[in-house]
């Protein structure tokens, strides 16, 4: 392949921070640092540091953030980088957006890198919208002269015609948003880094920024670096995808694979429980539950069924046994409680199965409650047993990949038809 | 030798932890000229907005600084200002003190002041204290301005005393202390990113400093009245640069071919030490503001 093609090349790009406060102890260090350069020697702070998992309690004082990343995109590419948080995306974000140096390493580019990690960056209040265009595109790195021959394209992709003339002070947020990402949309660097944008504004104008972005990639041939959680966004716009965990890059190929391999990665809160386990859970003289299990085709994909299986031994003949399951999203919105039929049930081993159906739920958290009655009291609650995030894999059939609202999203019928 | 073997194998550039010593990169501060002007248009523009009085402040504080200045220091304390009237003299030490203290103040303010665009965006960051220089001399062409014309007053009310071509030389002046102002703010800029202590020690400190650098007061007097002390004046350039102005603007006082080299010197030396230490922090201050 020839060299020539790769606009950017990042080589064993390390970052590596300081944990806790800055205070006294910084100052020793740097002192013992400043030492060991005269001397001639190694810092001795690189040595130290470890993966940076925030879940366990740290040795040292310093932590990778990223560690020995190698990745190289060529002319014309959209990489999706995909993590989950705390993997070292926005770190990774900053050195190639050069907000902070590399502790090692080196990014090579063959083009201006430009930045969407926040939009509005540097808005004035005090100034109009006019005017904070000029100041926000020249921080971007816009001369006066290719703001002035794009300010009325801007005005009007942003659509705030009507207060350009006044201070930004009196913009509602959503507006202020809008302007900043339309003078974004309007940068020509040829390398774009997008940070998560698709988060803001509203519907109408995530489908412009969606499309500003596929523009930019698919007709100006631009590259453009694409971080999001959004899986089916990330599958739709990227042609090639890393999996960033832990700071190092484990998985580095087209962008399908790389949100595959990422969501088989993505980890669960308990999605089988063993029996030792739930002996915990409860205490019941006529029920032992021996194995709970929560399980999808497709790492709990919303275009799949997801299932709760139980396995539970009847030590006692019961009358009018039921299950009850709730299904709460995560902020304990009570969305749904289905009971299953009252029977009157025998002595011995039994294997109950409750399922989801597919295209019902919406990419959320959801948490779950299973509720054994009998004779409609309640025999075991488990209260939140099973929590998991269910997620969106398959590309949209629309040109919007922003957050579709509400707890579920079952697919209704619609019917139109076309009259004359 | 060729561009386009130049174009094929070269980047445009590298991002790394290396950093060279003096760089300014003075091309890349060139291509974002723009955004330099856009600065000081902003920080001109928006300070007095909405305030009544607006642009008036300009005028008002250093007027009322040099009032409240003639007041204690030459009626009360009797300090000798040598023919010219004492509201001149004060008012040409306090203009340019001024100068040299906001650009001070505000360049070493940078990093703390401007994390959040900083830790988004990346521009040379020595525009934002260059910018800062900049603005302040607009604000100093300003107050130069009611200097001339409180001079002109005195003059026709009888002030014996006569512009010439020293004047001209003004500008050099200016330009050191401007030059000085950013170096030093660029020091304690860097520095205040990992220890805040220094932005208490600037606030004061610089007040403090205002006493030995020969504003209110010819320098010839603190030598006169206090010499044990008065090493604290021979060895700051800024009583140097202060008693200077009065001379080319009043023609009052005296200046040392050795004062001013003095200075000059200082002043190379601080900004290229602020020049190496601002060049260090800014590639990864953001880690530690």
């Amino acid at each position: 392949m020839s060299d020539k093609n790769i606009i950017l090349k990042a080589e064993n790009i390390s970052k590596q921070y300081r944990l806790g406060v800055v205070g006294t102890g910084t100052i020793s260090h740097d002192l013992n640092r400043w030492w060991h350069k005269v001397r001639g020697k190694e810092d001795p702070y690189l040595k130290l540091g470890e993966v940076n998992d925030r879940t366990k309690k740290a040795d040292s004082d310093y932590v990778w953030a990223i560690k020995d990343i190698n990745f190289e995109v060529e002319r014309g590419e959209v990489l999706g980088i995909i993590g989950k948080n705390g993997a070292g995306k926005s770190t990774l974000l900053k050195i190639l957006s050069k907000v902070t140096s590399p502790t090692t390493g080196v990014i090579k580019s063959r083009g201006r890198i430009a930045s969407l990690l926040e939009v509005g960056t540097g808005f004035n209040p005090e100034l109009t919208g006019r005017e904070n265009i000029y100041l926000n595109g020249a921080i971007l790195g816009m001369t006066k002269k290719e703001i002035t021959s794009k300010l009325d394209e801007i005005i009007e992709f942003s659509g705030c015609e009507r207060y350009i003339d006044t201070p930004t002070k009196r913009y509602s947020s959503g507006m202020t948003v809008r302007l900043g990402f339309a003078v974004a949309a309007f940068l020509e660097p040829e390398i774009l880094v997008v940070d998560e944008v698709l988060a803001v504004g509203d519907a109408e104008f995530q489908k412009k920024a969606i499309g500003k972005m596929q523009s930019i990639s698919k007709n100006e041939g631009r590259t453009v670096l694409f971080v999001s959680h959004n899986m089916a966004a990330v599958k739709s716009l990227c042609t090639k995808g890393i999996v960033l965990e832990h700071g190092k890059v484990v998985f580095s190929s087209d962008a399908e694979s790389a949100v595959n391999y990422y969501l088989e990665k993505e980890s669960f809160e308990k999605v089988i429980y063993k029996k030792e386990e739930l002996d915990q859970l409860y205490s019941s003289d006529k029920i032992v539950i021996n194995q709970l299990e929560l399980c999808s085709d497709n790492f709990f994909s919303i275009e799949n069924k997801t299932f709760v299986k139980i396995n539970y031994d009847v030590l006692s003949d019961l009358s009018a046994f039921n299950f009850s399951l709730v299904l709460k999203d995560f902020n304990d919105i009570f969305i749904l409680n289905s009971i299953s039929d009252v029977e009157n049930i025998k002595v011995g081993n039994y294997d109950a199965l409750f399922e989801i159906p597919e295209n019902f739920l919406n990419d959320l958290k959801y948490k779950l409650r299973l509720i054994f009655v009998n004779q409609s009291k309640i025999l075991i609650d488990l209260d939140d047993v099973f929590s998991w995030s269910a997620v969106e894999t398959e590309e949209r059939k629309m040109n919007w990949f922003g957050k579709i609202g509400g707890v579920v999203r079952p697919e209704l019928k619609w019917m139109i038809n076309k009259l004359r | 030798m060729n561009n386009k073997q130049f174009e094929k194998n070269e980047w445009l550039y590298e991002i790394t932890s290396k950093r060279s010593l003096f760089s300014l990169n003075l091309r890349e501060i060139w291509q974002y000229r723009d955004l330099l002007f856009l600065f000081v248009k902003r920080d001109v523009v928006t300070v007095y907005k909405q305030t009544v009085l607006g642009p008036l402040w300009y005028f008002i504080q250093p007027l009322f600084t040099a009032i409240t200045f003639t007041i204690i220091f030459n009626k009360v304390a009797g300090i000798q200002t040598g023919g010219i009237p004492p509201f001149l003299f004060n008012l040409a030490g306090i203009i340019t003190w001024n100068y040299f203290t906001a650009c001070l103040n505000e360049t070493s303010d940078t990093f703390k002041k401007n994390a959040s665009i900083f830790g988004k965006v990346y521009f040379p960051r020595a525009i934002m204290p260059i910018s800062t220089v900049i603005t302040n001399l607009i604000k100093l062409g300003i107050q130069l301005l009611i200097f001339f014309s409180v001079y002109v007053y005195f003059l026709l009310n009888g002030m014996n005393n006569v512009l010439d071509w020293k004047v001209l030389l003004f500008p050099f002046l200016v330009i050191i202390m401007g030059i000085l102002g950013l170096g030093l703010g660029m020091i304690i800029s860097s520095m205040v990113t990992k220890y805040r202590d220094l932005s208490f020690l600037v606030t004061f400190g610089v007040q403090l400093l205002m006493y030995v650098s020969a504003v209110m007061y010819p320098m010839e007097l603190m030598r006169e009245k206090l010499p044990q002390l008065g090493w604290l004046i021979d060895y700051n350039p800024l009583a140097y640069v202060i008693e200077a102005s009065r001379y080319l603007l009043l023609d009052k006082g005296s200046v040392s071919g050795f004062g001013i080299v003095y200075t000059a010197l200082i002043t190379v030396v601080v900004f290229l030490i602020g020049l190496v230490i601002f060049n260090r922090t800014e590639k990864s201050f953001i880690d530690t503001v």
